[in-house]
């Protein structure tokens, strides 16, 4: 099998306070996502896997200061890239579909603008054939009347139907190699988070992306991807197939996890 | 969309009326007699009645009020003491020559206070952020007359690159029968381009005054918009899909920057409409601001009234705009 796409390698970092105080959140994190595989990263809040996802697309929070480690994507390590070379990355190779679709678009250009605005970044193209392409797209993620929708503002649009459009806009507008899914059901409703979950996992199997999918949620784990990544208070805890991490946990911390997202409720849970 | 903008439109005629009225009772309150404008000092009683009679100030309250008000909805507001010319006239005839003056000096102010709050915003705490906050404090800091004396010194007195602080066209030039009352699209239009230039030329200095006390709050404010814009989740998606940094600050960020920006240059415009008295003044630029001063050295009441009425209208015109702009801007007002 060919290298994996993605490799990180020793990622270590803290968060700079405004008085110069460093607090360390990420401390040697090792992990790889294969060609063609979904890959988890799994923790409770605060355990650094959001961190570590945003990271890779250099769109960390700017106090984050990396101390250590290697992000190889494709054989390269993209924390020696120039920040044009990066831009090059961005979208068009590795693409994100972010938590709280509704903040994450902008609240002053419709939706279809801004996915056509980055079909037109990606692909060239008339405005017009991009708008085109936009609207496809929307239907491929099932949402209802995408012509009348795409001149809508994000604001008009609910949780989950904004959470459509920011998988339209990562996955299908910009074709990545690499797609990332930083907590995408977090705050929707049960039965939407279900269906997210859902197109999610179409588009994976459909079009075999390479995904990421960093979340809180095992339920969604189970279903959906191939391989595990734990990670609590800023280490990979344990590794591998979904298979063996629900069957035959090695660490105390991924068992209480399991343990955990079954019963509902336990203190570490509640905690988070 | 339309529709919330004829409603705003609506809510600004009570704003007005308010704004009469307000003007009504203060002249009463304070006014003082105007029977004694008219009344020679050793005027009898009798005759003083009989001004008292004749100015309507002998009628009930309600009905000088009403009549004020009808006069006031035909832009009826007495003759000028000093002029001799009706108000409304009067006031009309200057308009012009202030909006010209404001709207090119805030256009200008806008034009680089813009571009340089969002040029501090984007190399926050380095060096041109530092830089710019200086250059704008201190624009702040220092009054408007003051700027434009310097500006008259260095450039008229000094380097005599400019002409002097004569109005709107120097002395032996003889201004153009008024069409729009605006000096340069009149000048335009009649196609006198020598006149023209002069009057551009005086302009200038006035003009950019304007232009630098309005640019320094206009970079700070938008400054401090976009330092928010910026660290925005939608931003944050902008720089994911790779968008380059000029769509991320010029298009994405600087649009939804820009509300508290148009605020402060309505607040801007309504004090320059509002008689820009000092800086009209230092000028000699016959506008709003010059008549006001004159009318309240003179004790021209009925010119000082319907001066305060135009500008508080001129106010709510403004305002006006800048929630026509709101709505135009950000989406989201359209459904409040």
């Amino acid at each position: 099998m060919s290298s994996p796409l993605l490799e990180i390698e020793g990622l270590s970092g803290s968060f700079r306070s405004p008085n110069g105080a460093l607090t360390p959140v990420l401390h040697d994190v090792s992990f790889a996502v294969p060609r063609g595989t979904v890959t988890a990263i799994v923790g409770e809040t605060g355990s650094g896997k959001s961190l570590t996802a945003l990271s890779i697309l250099g769109i960390q929070p700017p106090t984050f200061q990396r101390s250590a480690g290697r992000i190889l994507f494709d054989g390269r390590d993209l924390l020696t890239l120039k920040p044009e070379e990066m831009r090059g990355i961005r979208g068009r190779r590795i693409s994100i579909v972010f938590q709280d679709a509704r903040a994450a678009l902008n609240p002053v250009f419709t939706v279809g603008r801004q996915l056509a605005d980055v079909h037109r970044l990606h692909h060239g193209g008339s405005a017009s054939r991009a708008m085109k392409r936009t609207i496809e797209a929307l239907r491929a993620v099932s949402i209802p009347e995408p012509e009348r929708r795409a001149r809508q503002y994000p604001h008009e649009f609910s949780g989950g139907m904004a959470q459509r459009a920011m998988i339209a806009l990562a996955a299908l507008v910009c074709e990545p190699e690499l797609l990332i899914l930083d907590e995408p059901t977090t705050g929707l409703d049960v039965t939407i988070q279900a269906a997210i979950m859902e197109l999610i996992g179409d588009l994976v199997r459909e079009r075999g992306l390479t995904a990421c999918l960093i979340t809180h949620d095992l339920g969604v784990v189970a279903e959906t991807c191939d391989r595990v990544v734990v990670m609590n208070a800023g280490r990979v805890v344990e590794t591998g197939t979904t298979e063996a991490i629900f069957t035959r946990p090695r660490q105390d911390y991924t068992r209480r996890l399991l343990a955990a997202s079954q019963l509902g409720e336990t203190p570490e849970m509640i905690e988070a | 969309m339309i529709r919330l903008i004829l409603q705003r439109l609506l809510w600004a005629l009570p704003v007005a009326l308010g704004v009469v009225t307000i003007t009504f009772i203060t002249a009463r309150l304070f006014g003082g007699d105007p029977t004694e404008l008219f009344a020679p000092p050793e005027a009898t009683d009798e005759l003083r009645a009989q001004i008292r009679e004749r100015l309507g100030l002998a009628d009930p309250m309600w009905m000088q009020y009403l009549r004020y008000l009808a006069d006031v909805a035909r832009f009826d507001f007495g003759i000028s003491f000093s002029t001799n010319q009706a108000v409304s006239t009067d006031l009309t005839e200057r308009l012009p020559a202030t909006l010209e003056l404001g709207l090119t000096g805030l256009g200008l102010g806008a034009l680089i206070g813009i571009p340089l709050g969002v040029f501090a915003a984007v190399k926050r705490e380095r060096v041109p952020d530092f830089l710019v906050r200086g250059f704008t404090l201190a624009g702040m800091a220092l009054p408007q007359f003051w700027i434009g004396l310097v500006l008259i010194w260095i450039f008229f007195v000094t380097l005599g690159w400019f002409p002097g602080p004569v109005g709107r066209l120097p002395i032996e030039v003889r201004p153009p029968e008024p069409i729009t009352g605006f000096m340069l699209i009149d000048l335009a239009l009649l196609g006198d381009w020598s006149s023209w230039r002069l009057a551009l030329w005086q302009l200038v200095l006035p003009a950019v005054t304007l232009a630098i006390a309005s640019m320094a709050p206009i970079a700070r404010v938008t400054r401090a918009s976009m330092v928010e814009a910026l660290q925005s989740d939608y931003i944050r998606t902008a720089v994911a899909m790779g968008h380059g940094e000029r769509v991320l600050w010029f298009r994405y960020a600087l649009r939804n920057a820009l509300l508290p920006v148009i605020t402060l240059i309505g607040v801007l415009a309504g004090n320059v409409f509002g008689g820009a008295v000092l800086l009209e003044s230092i000028f000699g630029w016959p506008g709003l601001g010059q008549y006001a001063l004159q009318a309240i050295e003179g004790s021209d009441f009925a010119a000082l009234q319907g001066f305060v009425i135009y500008a508080a209208l001129l106010y709510v015109i403004t305002f006006l705009l800048v929630d026509v702009l709101y709505i135009v801007i950000d989406p989201r007002m359209r459904h409040a």
